[in-house]
């Protein structure tokens, strides 16, 4: 088995490989900040809708409804973006699908479901925002918070059986007895899932939160502004240092059963014992240099044991490591930003347990200005820390990469056509989620047009 | 009748429903493209965006269905198709792109030169992405598309006379469907003018999509025999059908009863698409491909069929719940 692999890698892959990650990687990780805002959004919304409702507080009214306009708009790319992922699925990776189609498809099935119940909750609560009662209205959020949750879980749990597959039978290489339920809970879906889900909660705590930073940076210190800077903010609060433990949990899930894919996080060649923990440096000639190295570290998260063994990447034949480079830093990158992310909720935290009050120098609000951005960019990290540390699998131990990709001839027009399409996106995308905040704010894409004089913004309802 | 051949005919009905809903919503976007210029075509256009506003997104996502459950159901077709044919769907993806973001962003913006632009591209990504899926549909009916990763030629799989004829199609079949939808919600929400002007288009594109039908039989009977084949004997009554519906809905149309000319219109596109997967069974991607072949594992098929079963009875009282509540406030426009 391991031979005839050896000999597909010694072949050349196809001319557009690269090409094709490249597309995959640039869809999926513009898609993936959309998506958290799919799943970790509505909440927020809903509770400011409520606090506003119940309260007659016209300033979280006023969030409330800003915010379901910015998920408008990005439920609206986000499903166009989401669109073009699953034609990806079978245009660049015909052989991961036509082999592994009936296991690693299904969670999708399920997916499709969630979406759609997202998409029609989506088109009910904004376009009735002003025609349904107001627990009526707060009542069809129910869905999209629950849609949201199901489909994140469902579309990591098929990455998460990337990285373990399981539910199924190999004869001759040919996948029988499928069991795609079984497939689903792989051994790393719990933490791949949880890990996400906490990830979205920061990604849209710190970058909601950010905006109003950037507000109060300019002298917009009322209390919509404190109020739109402190709710995001509280969730993301809450969900940093639990993020920490869960790094912890994930981290384990792949040195039991992709010990490898971890070497290569952690830069670490020799299998050995004591092993110290890397961060930074660069990895040359099967040896990582300029690394601050922390003593016995890795061992000890590893095996919780200073003298524990962990396996490095020599224990692989070369063509089938990972690139270590790209990993190690991204990994780095990620769990860096991740602990900075965490300082951060900690320094709230303190202030608020001993003045019950945000800090008020600048240099905070400039740490929560940034915070936005800097979660992004771990959550674009660790997925490329996960991905980049599977290969060259795309189905670990049993699938190359290089042998899912399309052969099809002239791939990498399609990326230039998908990245200059994307590259307008994205600005459009900003340009129009900056107009959302303006003075007069914009409407989103489902709501109607007010044909009977709208209420006032501001008031209770 | 195999479990594969009720998990596919469920996938059908999804491409059936995404025909008719999102096929309309694109057609809609063509008569937005020939509504005349700014200030002519203000209220066309607003009717258009009333109409999609609430509900293009859910009617997109029935694609989103037939995809996950063509490649979970029968991944070697799935695989066949979405890599032969890599190049259509790409345009065809990007055009989705262009269309959905233009159409949620026009509304957003403030200044009349930005909202040209983005209606611009609205409309005629709208227009021609309907063109690439039908030339896919095409490419696969005429047995274009071998089994296998990239083993059809992936240019004349899509560029050949019956991926012409099933893209043309399309965009008239969109653009007619749309009118039909038009007429009624502009006779009952703007004036009867309006109604009748799109009444005039639906008449037109009416006759236009029978042309393009009668010319197409000629082209399927030199270009794709066995297709020609299929729908002269299997799929004949389904042909008969949707023949005869497409007529009362023209006569309907001319007696402006908008509401039964939709109808009759649904049943005709529909009637054209069960005569197609008539005509080909048992074959998933003809001329070789059966369903039986591409069929995923027993565990896999039963497992899907109660999953579809399951999530049908979550989806379908919610879609209801939104054309009932969308359609209601178009009489109702105050606060319920």
């Amino acid at each position: 088995m391991v031979a005839e692999q050896l000999r597909l890698i010694a072949l050349e892959a196809p001319a557009d490989f690269v090409f094709a990650r490249s597309q995959m990687a640039l869809s999926l990780g513009w898609h993936i900040v959309v998506a958290c805002f799919g799943v970790a959004f509505p909440a927020m919304v809903l509770f400011a809708e409520w606090r506003g409702y119940r309260n007659f507080d016209a300033d979280m009214a006023r969030l409330a409804r800003t915010w379901a306009r910015a998920i408008g708009v990005l439920f609206a790319v986000g499903a166009v973006s989401g669109t073009i992922l699953s034609f990806e699925m079978g245009m660049l990776w015909p052989g991961l699908m036509s082999r592994f189609g009936e296991i690693y498809g299904y969670p999708f099935t399920l997916e499709g479901f969630a979406f759609f119940l997202e998409a029609i909750f989506v088109g009910i609560y904004l376009f009735g925002w002003d025609r349904l009662s107001p627990r009526m209205h707060m009542l069809c959020a129910v869905p999209i918070l629950l849609s949201g949750i199901a489909g994140a879980f469902f579309v990591v749990a098929a990455n998460a059986w990337m990285n373990t597959p399981t539910g199924f039978r190999l004869v001759n290489g040919q996948v029988v007895g499928a069991q795609p339920v079984a497939a689903m809970f792989n051994p790393s879906t719990g933490a791949e899932v949880v890990h996400m889900l906490i990830g979205a909660v920061m990604v849209v705590g710190f970058s909601v939160a950010s905006v109003y930073a950037v507000g109060m940076l300019r002298g917009r210190r009322d209390r919509y502004h404190r109020l739109g800077l402190l709710l995001p903010l509280t969730a993301a609060v809450i969900a940093a240092p639990v993020q920490i433990v869960v790094g912890d949990w994930i981290a384990n899930v792949v040195a039991e059963h992709q010990p490898v894919k971890l070497a290569a996080m952690e830069g670490h060649f020799d299998t050995s014992r004591s092993v110290a923990l890397s961060i930074g440096g660069i990895y040359i000639d099967n040896d990582l240099r300029y690394e601050i190295s922390v003593p016995y570290g890795l061992s000890l998260l590893v095996d919780h044991d200073p003298d524990g063994e962990v396996i490095g990447l020599d224990s692989v034949p070369p063509q089938l490591r990972p690139p270590v480079n790209i990993t190690h830093l991204s990994y780095n990158a990620m769990v860096g930003i991740g602990f900075g992310l965490a300082a951060l909720a900690a320094w709230t935290g303190f202030v608020w347990w001993r003045r019950h009050d945000i800090p008020r120098t600048r240099w905070y609000l400039r740490a929560v200005a940034v915070s936005g951005i800097a979660a992004v960019a771990a959550l674009e990290a660790g997925w490329v820390a996960t991905e980049v540390g599977r290969q060259p699998w795309i189905v670990y131990r049993i699938q190359l990469t290089s042998e899912a990709v399309s052969t099809a001839p002239g791939l990498r027009y399609g990326f230039y056509a998908v990245l200059l399409v994307y590259t307008v996106l994205t600005g459009m995308t900003v340009y129009v989620l900056r107009r959302l905040t303006g003075r007069q704010p914009a409407r989103a894409p489902q709501e109607a047009e007010p044909s009977v004089p709208p209420q006032p913004e501001s008031a209770p309802r | 009748m195999t479990v594969a051949d009720a998990v596919l005919a469920v996938m059908f009905a999804g491409l059936t429903a995404y025909a008719l809903f999102a096929g309309a919503d694109f057609g809609a976007g063509v008569w937005d493209l020939f509504a005349g210029g700014t200030r002519r075509g203000r209220q066309q256009r607003d009717l258009i965006e009333h109409s999609l506003a609430p509900v293009w997104e859910a009617n997109h996502v029935w694609l989103i269905f037939v995809l996950v459950v063509l490649w979970t159901g029968f991944p070697p077709a799935f695989a066949a198709i979405a890599s032969t044919l890599y190049i259509p769907l790409t345009l065809a993806a990007l055009g989705m792109i262009a269309r959905g973001s233009a159409f949620a962003f026009r509304k957003t913006v403030p200044s009349l030169s930005v909202q040209r632009f983005f209606g611009a591209a609205f409309a005629f990504s709208s227009f021609v992405t309907p063109y690439f899926l039908g030339a896919v549909v095409g490419g696969i009916a005429s047995g274009r598309v071998p089994p296998g990763i990239a083993a059809g030629d992936v240019v004349t799989s899509w560029i050949n006379p019956t991926s012409a004829l099933g893209g043309v199609l399309a965009v008239g079949v969109c653009a007619y469907l749309a009118t039909v939808l038009l007429c009624a919600d502009a006779q009952r929400d703007v004036s009867s003018e309006l109604a009748d002007r799109f009444r005039a288009r639906a008449l037109v594109t009416a006759i236009v999509v029978g042309v393009i039908a009668a010319i197409g039989i000629l082209v399927l009977r030199s270009d794709a025999p066995r297709l020609f084949d299929g729908l002269t004997h299997r799929g004949l009554p389904l042909m008969i059908v949707s023949a005869l519906a497409g007529v009362a809905s023209i006569l309907l149309l001319f007696r402006r009863r908008y509401g039964w000319a939709r109808i009759t219109a649904a049943v005709a596109v529909t009637a054209v698409l069960w005569g197609w997967a008539a005509a080909q069974y048992p074959y998933i991607v003809p001329p070789s491909l059966t369903i039986t072949e591409a069929a995923a594992g027993h565990t896999t098929q039963i497992t899907m069929l109660v999953s579809l079963l399951i999530g049908s009875v979550l989806l379908l009282p919610a879609l209801v719940l939104l054309y009932t509540l969308f359609q209601r406030s178009h009489h109702d426009q105050t606060t319920v």
